[in-house]
């Protein structure tokens, strides 16, 4: 009645190994992407040194290129995305989980998730098309005019109403990552259990307490692994960056001028770049890109043990 | 507050007006991020109703100041779209069966799910530059099949990440269930926990697609672009998200016009595909 | 296999399993219903089992045999480790890392614990039911010849027999004779744990494992599945854990009580539940703790 039982043991050592092996090529993966770029990076690296991280040049005539352009492009649009994301995601998601009457709750946070599910070179040609003009002829001007004037912060914010620019691309990733960083908090917020809130409520707090009180001390490893992502997608945006950002490799002081950041110096010179230096030294920006984003990730995930082993200890 | 003794009003009243406060602001940043989306949405669909018409699916693209459409850019995005999902899935759904799996024994486990996380949150655009270096620069010319390389990477880590999690929602007591009849380990995941999240893995290649059909950064060193109809992918192809980047960026006003049109297509397969998981999922449960 | 058991009684002094059995001989010569020993073969033999949970001790040297079909009851309080030594009669606790079982465990003369033992050769000899009901998602039909389907070959007809005999067996037949192709999810509780349990059957073991099966069902359904437990002990023998001491009580011909991982008494149920030896039990079962 009982049929031998090897085959049965084979096939399980073939699909637990073939499992594992699949688990193992995501690792390589990434030990291959790092060797890549490493390699690519090399020349580049060898021929400028530690200097190429500092060195604000960006020449391709004469062959002189450092990465300081490309990473303050990079560094400032990402703080502006978040400046204006973080906030605005985390009003979105109290609205929707505390004060939004419940028949408009589900429209809205299926609308938040399909919006951040857009891909990003129709929010990049966007911006190119209609945010900027609007920007450059009716804030702009208005920008430069008062907080221009300001002293300390004023260079930042004087200049010729271009449209395109820095603070341009900072503000459509800030628009950009919205939706994305919104449906996370609200998914955060949602996983509170009511009992909580309403004991809270129970008492006599008002709605702002409770998320003070409650809500955050609740969420706030998710909430910091939530806003990490964010800015790990800002800093490695490509699309929504290079329509707007003006593709110009000089240190400007003035966010309103065109900057580069490391993903638009990519996509606009890598398949145009000749000769082995030039082609290196993107590799090396892109090889600078790669550790970024993830110092970013492995600081989220860094904070997000942390926070769990405090956690643990307390309770 | 009569009969309420020691109340502090003043307290009382400083709190409610913090929290009047918070909540309409709440209530503006919600506005404001609202209203860029809508904003973003409508010229969209103005624009890209406006140039989208039948020659757009008919006629490959133009050279400039000619009238053509996007037939070949469509067909190829959906070519390399495809095969990245199909490099991409199975490589995924097993790597994700092992952590969900295999793994409690295995010390691999968390260096896999952190390598998996890196790999999801490394920009696109270095993964294009990777598929460059090991196969555009070796082979001699761009490809499509590069180009679906790079999108598999995309898609590869969002699949583990999915299966991985749909397979930890099948309860361990089905597992066990299964097991006690004598059912070999590999005969319990395909024939029982597989089946048991068969939606929430379909999700997960449904949302991977999603995300790769908009890619544009990573196509941009791989598959390249063409003009003309590609005959394999051995060759650059043409596809919407690099014909979007180049035609909006030239100065010719009908490349401008198909690239509005390419852009709403776009936009509109992500969020149906978007919107065919969600009513999957909810038919699925 | 007397002979086995003397060996062990000598081992250990005041075996369980020594007491056990002479009162089950006082019993069969007073015309009780269940026989004596000599008449009533083991099917089972527990020596010395211990488990651990990693460094947590859940199980100290057990010692038992299980008479072959015959209904054996394991109750005690909860967390004493009763669902824990269910779990080692097919091994089913090998799924998780860092729990062990030492000591040994005999079926049919051989040591199941040995690693050498194909455990799922063993699965399907010794079938188990679990608390809660665990259709498979697929068809009626299905989930009972997934399991079948492992080990032997049968055609369509052989096995459209096999599925009916095993829902009439477990008293489903009736119900669901007109949704085979319905989804087994789709059932009542009480009916999808009766097909956990023609699943477990149609496999033809020797041995089924009970895991608290009616605890997560209404009084009806436990009553279905306890008329089943009953006729079904004329073909298996049935080890069933349980914390309803009236449940152990209506349905099995022993039973074993334990307490903070030990095997405490173990007598047939008459007795057990009539004079009970130690103050343990005899709290246990007159309501005093747990």
């Amino acid at each position: 009645m009982i049929r031998s039982g090897t085959k049965g043991r084979i096939l399980d050592i073939i699909f637990a190994n073939g499992t594992r092996i699949c688990a193992l090529l995501v690792f390589l993966i990434i030990v291959a992407i790092m060797v890549s770029l490493l390699a690519g990076a090399w020349p580049a690296l060898k021929k400028f040194g530690p200097s190429f991280i500092i060195s604000s040049q960006w020449n391709p005539v004469t062959e002189q290129f450092g990465a300081l352009v490309a990473i303050y492009g990079t560094v400032v649009t990402s703080i502006i995305a978040m400046l204006i994301g973080v906030p605005v995601s985390f009003g979105i998601a109290i609205f929707i989980t505390e004060l939004c009457p419940v028949w408009l709750k589900q429209p809205i946070a299926t609308a938040i998730e399909l919006l951040a599910a857009i891909p990003s070179i129709i929010y990049g040609m966007w911006g190119l098309f209609v945010f900027a003009p609007f920007f450059g002829d009716h804030i702009e001007p208005w920008i430069s005019d008062t907080l221009g004037r300001l002293p300390v912060i004023g260079p930042l914010f004087s200049g010729p109403p271009l449209g395109i620019g820095v603070l341009t691309a900072g503000i459509i990733l800030g628009i950009m990552v919205i939706p994305f960083m919104a449906s996370v908090f609200r998914d955060l917020f949602e996983v509170v259990p009511s009992v909580l809130k309403e004991s809270a409520y129970g008492i006599g707090a008002t709605t702002w307490e409770v998320i003070k009180k409650i809500v955050l001390p609740y969420t706030k490893v998710g909430v910091v692994g939530a806003i990490m992502l964010g800015l790990g997608r800002a800093l490695g945006e490509t699309m929504a960056v290079t329509f707007v950002i003006g593709n110009a490799d000089r240190l400007e002081t003035s966010l309103l001028m065109p900057g580069n950041t490391i993903s638009s110096s990519l996509a606009n010179q890598f398949t145009e770049a000749v000769g082995e230096i030039y082609t290196s030294s993107l590799i090396a920006l892109g090889l600078i890109l790669f550790l970024l984003t993830f110092m970013v990730l492995a600081l989220a995930k860094y904070l997000l043990i942390r926070l769990t082993l405090k956690e643990g200890v307390r309770t | 507050m009569n009969g309420l003794r020691n109340i502090n009003v003043s307290l009382y009243r400083k709190r409610r007006i913090v929290n009047f406060l918070i909540l309409t602001c709440s209530i503006l940043t919600t506005l404001f991020g609202l209203f860029w989306l809508v904003w973003l949405l409508a010229t969209l669909f103005f624009h890209g109703f406006k140039y989208l018409d039948l020659s757009v699916f008919t006629q490959p693209t133009p050279p400039p100041g000619e009238s053509g459409g996007l037939a070949n850019a469509i067909a190829g995005s959906v070519l390399i779209t495809l095969m990245g999902v199909l490099l991409g899935a199975p490589v995924g759904v097993l790597a994700g069966t092992f952590l969900s799996e295999y793994a409690i024994r295995s010390r691999i486990a968390p260096v896999i799910r952190f390598v998996n996380d890196v790999l999801l949150s490394a920009p696109s655009i270095i993964l294009g530059v990777f598929v460059y270096e090991i196969v555009v620069v070796p082979t001699g010319h761009f490809s499509g099949w590069a180009g679906s390389l790079a999108l598999a990477l995309i898609a590869l880590p969002i699949i583990v990440r999915t299966t991985e999690d749909m397979l930890k929602l099948v309860p361990n007591t089905v597992r066990e269930a299964a097991c006690a009849l004598g059912a070999p380990r590999w005969k319990v995941t395909v024939s029982i926990v597989y089946r048991a999240a068969r939606a929430g893995i379909l999700t997960g290649v449904l949302l991977a697609i999603a995300r790769i059909s908009g890619e544009t950064a990573p196509l941009l060193f791989t598959a390249l672009n063409n003009q003309f109809w590609s005959s394999s992918l051995n060759e650059p192809v043409a596809n919407l998200p690099v014909v979007i980047f180049q035609f909006a960026m030239s100065p010719y006003e009908d490349w401008q016009n198909l690239a509005w049109a390419g852009a709403l297509l776009i936009t509109i397969s992500v969020l149906m595909l978007n919107i065919i998981v969600r009513t999957f999922l909810r038919t699925g449960k | 296999m007397a002979k086995d058991m003397n060996k062990d009684n000598s081992k250990s002094q005041p075996t369980l399993l020594e007491r056990g059995f002479a009162s089950i001989k006082q019993n069969g010569q007073a015309g009780h219903q269940i026989a004596g020993p000599e008449s009533l073969p083991l099917k089972m033999e527990v020596k010395d089992l211990d488990f651990y949970y990693g460094k947590f001790h859940a199980l100290h040297s057990i010692n038992m045999g299980i008479p072959e079909k015959r209904v054996t009851a394991i109750i005690g309080p909860s967390g004493c480790g009763k669902s824990t030594l269910i779990r080692c009669f097919n091994r089913i606790y090998e799924l998780y890392p860092k729990q062990r079982a030492t000591g040994e465990i005999i079926l049919d003369g051989r040591n199941i614990l040995d690693p050498k033992e194909d455990v799922n050769l063993l699965r399907a000899q010794v079938g188990m039911v679990f608390q809660k009901p665990t259709p498979f998602p697929m068809s009626v039909y299905e989930n009972i010849a997934f399991g079948v389907r492992l080990y032997e070959n049968l055609s369509r007809q052989e096995m459209d027999e096999r599925v009916e005999w095993a829902l009439k067996k477990s008293a489903l037949w009736k119900e669901v004779k007109d949704k085979l192709n319905q989804i087994g999810t789709a059932l009542s509780g009480g009916q999808q744990q009766r097909l956990c349990i023609a699943r477990a059957i149609a496999v033809k073991p020797e041995v089924v494992l009970l895991d608290e099966p009616c605890s997560a069902l209404d009084p009806i359904s436990t009553a279905k599945v306890e008329e089943l437990i009953d006729e079904l002990s004329d073909d298996y023998t049935i080890i069933i854990v349980t914390h309803n001491m009236q449940q152990a009580a209506r349905v099995s011909d022993f039973t074993a009580f334990m307490y903070l991982g030990k095997l405490i008494e173990f007598d047939s149920t008459d007795k057990m539940f009539t004079n009970p030896k130690r103050k343990e039990t005899e709290d246990y079962i007159t309501g005093r703790f747990g």
